[in-house]
């Protein structure tokens, strides 16, 4: 009898948790869009958009931290950062729980990265731009890069960004006046014009006492100029340009002209002061205002030391996409911020003035390299408009996959351990592809 | 008359079963469900590829083959370990003498309240905390290396996270930190239960205190020490929070083929961060579960000698 009893209860165990298992549904193709809602929810990983839309959106009332009110709706921000994947964990859930939530709980927005995007883009939990009454004239005036990001397997554009995120070399104006005898920017530039100058200033730099960054920071300028996917065919491959950031990395590190700090970590992050001794930072405009302690009494932003170039290629780095979720219940709500946020001039006029960002629109930075409007105290009065336009016009995007995020992370990770020259390349490269199996079980090496 | 009789027993019975049923309606659905389906899972292909959802579909032992082969598991294993001894060495070794001071009414220990409390204080804080505070600690720029560069002691900062042994050295050393005051309140209750008459005796028969402390003290503290010995192996196994948080999850440093720091636990984690991987996450699960019963059963019989070993049975000092 009690081993009846206990096989039963195995037996419900297990089927029950079986059933629970099973309930995953995939889109139904049409998205189903409606009005009327009192709350828009909008779920992001910083403050950014938040204090966008503070600042910003006309009629924006601001209530607590992290609600604010657009006439009678309530805007509700749920912020969850992105490290160890938390954003997207809870982002997942509860766009799988949206066809069932309560109005109130229904997200109506939520941003996107480019490592990331094509996994909500590509599916029926985002909805097309075009659908929502939002249409190609009105998105003329963007970068065709920016959109290139958001667009689904079929073309469609899934959303859209109020940055330009095309990103360059930020240098120290102290230290280029020592080595290169010259800060001006057209100066500087041809000194790291390609990889092999930049690799024979970082020599100098070192020679001096100073270091050139992090291997980490010129990841992304090699990451973003390869010549395929980082998967093709469910398999996991490394791009020669990759094997390129690994080599001349290797060198510097060896040389002390780089260092192998963490991005964001506060031993990277001392260079944003004299003491830090270092040269260089690779960073869009975001990072301009967003990173380099511009704030702070002491920093070299504070003291407009820094000065900006194009740097050895053109690439992009990372921006926010707003993306309107599917079983939306403020279509036209969703549909106005989204583009009075990325499409409307006097807005993106303010958003580059105000928290110096590189706006995704022609006319407008063509309006501010062209007189003195775009003028930066930290760079020490340079204008950095002319070569962030010019290199959003270059970034090529035709090898974007949506394996990225992982491919990238882990990459930069595995190799550290190469620089410092505790293992082979081999033994680095093959950790590599272990992490990043272990993040998706279906690939391959 | 007998039926009166059987149904004031059955209704005593009653009672006994409705004041278990929280505890077992509660152990059912948060420990034993997820036990089991954990285990029915380890059975399957079942993960995240995007917003996708692969299976479940059953495979039978693929997930443990996949597991074994790659031999991963050996060395995380081997790491887990190692991290453990080398933090609960010290740790028994630090109780024993803190807890033979303060229950010993010969020292007079002035404090002695204020002085339990403060060993206890690490564990109350997050292991999560405590790490981000060592990590920020041992950094290349942190405090640790600045005092030793102006002191002199070594002329350019010491990566302590890139080299094997400081970056498994600091893992052990905050467990052993945020361990060795709980031990020790264990241990001392261990000591004070001790019959103060042998101690007596021992000390009129001329007995030395190291004598003592080897013939009288150890032998009985025996049940606790074991008790100790598996709870504490049974949390190392389970390591975490600690190497996670100050290796970003990394397991780094990586020496040669091997990843150093990596846990057992951590290398879960990574199965089920972005790709809930129920089923190979599972499998190790599962596999843990075996190990942590064969090394307890291990560690049960090794101090439990079998003539005393009922006497002393752990079960009863729970």
């Amino acid at each position: 009898m009690k081993k009846k009893l206990l096989s039963a209860v195995l037996v419900t165990a297990m089927l029950a948790a079986m059933t629970t298992g099973c309930g995953s549904a995939s889109g139904s193709g049409k998205a189903s869009l409606k009005d009327g809602g009192k709350v828009l929810n909008i779920y992001c990983w910083n403050e950014e958009f938040k204090s966008r839309l503070e600042d910003h959106y006309p009629g924006y009332q601001k209530v607590d931290a992290t609600t604010g009110k657009i006439g009678d709706v309530t805007v509700k921000f749920t912020i969850v950062p992105s490290d160890d994947n938390a954003y997207q964990n809870n982002l997942d859930s509860a766009l799988k729980k949206q066809k069932d939530a309560k109005a109130d709980d229904k997200i109506d927005i939520f941003l996107v990265e480019a490592d990331y995007a094509l996994k909500y883009v590509d599916t029926d939990y985002s909805v097309a731009l075009a659908e929502l009454g939002i249409n190609d004239a009105d998105l003329a005036d963007q970068y065709s890069y920016t959109q290139d990001i958001v667009k689904d397997s079929n073309g469609k554009l899934k959303g859209s960004s109020w940055q330009a995120c095309s990103a360059g070399l930020i240098y120290n104006r102290a230290i280029a006046k020592e080595i290169l005898g010259t800060d001006d920017p057209a100066k500087v530039q041809e000194a790291v014009a390609n990889w092999d100058k930049y690799n024979e200033t970082a020599t100098k730099v070192a020679g001096a006492g100073y270091v050139m960054c992090s291997v980490n920071d010129t990841y992304r300028t090699y990451s973003n100029n390869v010549s395929g996917k980082w998967v093709q065919d469910n398999k996991i491959v490394v791009d020669p340009n990759m094997k390129k950031w690994v080599d001349d990395s290797k060198k510097l590190v060896d040389a002390k002209a780089e260092n192998t700090f963490d991005l964001w970590s506060d031993d990277w992050a001392k260079g944003k002061y004299p003491d830090g001794k270092t040269f260089c930072y690779f960073g869009p405009a975001w990072f301009f205002n967003f990173c380099l302690d511009a704030g702070e009494a002491g920093s070299i932003a504070a003291d407009g030391g820094w000065g900006y170039c194009v740097g050895p290629q053109s690439y992009y780095w990372g921006g926010t996409w707003i993306c309107a979720a599917n079983n939306t219940d403020n279509k036209t709500l969703v549909k106005d911020v989204i583009k009075t946020m990325t499409t409307d001039k006097a807005v993106l006029k303010e958003i580059a003035q105000k928290d110096s960002d590189c706006v995704n629109s022609k006319s407008v930075l063509a309006e501010l390299s062209s007189d003195s409007s775009g003028n930066l105290a930290l760079l020490g009065g340079q204008n950095p408009y002319k070569q962030l336009a010019d290199g959003a016009e270059k970034v090529d995007l035709s090898n974007l996959s949506k394996y990225d995020q992982a491919c990238n992370e882990e990459f930069q990770k595995a190799m550290g351990n190469y620089f410092k020259g505790n293992c082979s390349y081999e033994e680095a490269l093959e950790s590599f592809y272990k992490a990043v199996q272990a993040k998706h079980a279906s690939l391959t090496k | 008359m007998e039926k009166k009789k059987k149904s004031k027993v059955v209704s005593y019975n009653k009672w006994g079963i409705i004041f278990l049923l929280p505890f077992a309606i509660t152990y059912l659905i948060f420990q034993l469900i997820p036990l089991l389906s954990t285990i029915f899972y380890s059975f399957f292909e079942y993960y995240d590829d995007g917003l996708d959802v692969v299976g479940p579909r059953f495979i039978f032992l693929e997930n443990y083959a996949s597991l074994f082969s790659s031999g991963d598991i050996f060395v995380y294993t081997k790491n887990t370990l190692i991290m453990w001894v080398l933090g609960f060495v010290p740790q028994i070794l630090v109780s024993l003498l803190l807890g033979a001071w303060f229950s010993d009414p010969r020292m007079r220990l002035k404090f002695s309240g204020f002085f339990k409390t403060v060993i206890y204080l690490p564990n109350l804080i997050m292991a999560s905390a405590f790490s981000m505070l060592f990590f920020t600690l041992f950094s290349n720029s942190g405090p640790v290396n600045s005092i030793l560069l102006q002191a002199g002691v070594i002329n350019e900062a010491y990566t302590f996270l890139d080299h094997e042994w400081s970056a498994r050295g600091l893992v052990a050393f905050m467990n052993f930190l945020m361990w060795f005051g709980n031990t020790t309140i264990l241990l001392m209750a261990g000591m004070m239960g001790i019959d103060p008459a042998l101690f007596e005796a021992a000390e009129v028969d001329g007995a030395t205190s190291t004598q003592v402390f080897k013939k009288i003290t150890l032998p009985l503290l025996r049940p606790i020490l074991v008790y100790v010995m598996i709870t504490s192996l049974i949390g190392g196994l389970q390591m975490f929070d600690v190497p996670q948080i100050l290796t970003k999850g990394t397991g780094n440093p990586q020496m040669g083929k091997e990843l150093t720091t990596m846990t057992l636990i951590m290398y879960l984690n990574r199965h089920l961060s972005v790709s809930k991987n129920y089923g190979v996450a599972g499998a190790l699960s599962v596999i843990l579960f075996i190990i942590t019963a064969i090394l307890s059963f291990i560690v049960f019989r090794i101090s439990v000698p079998k003539e005393g070993g009922k006497k002393h049975a752990p079960v009863q000092d729970e």
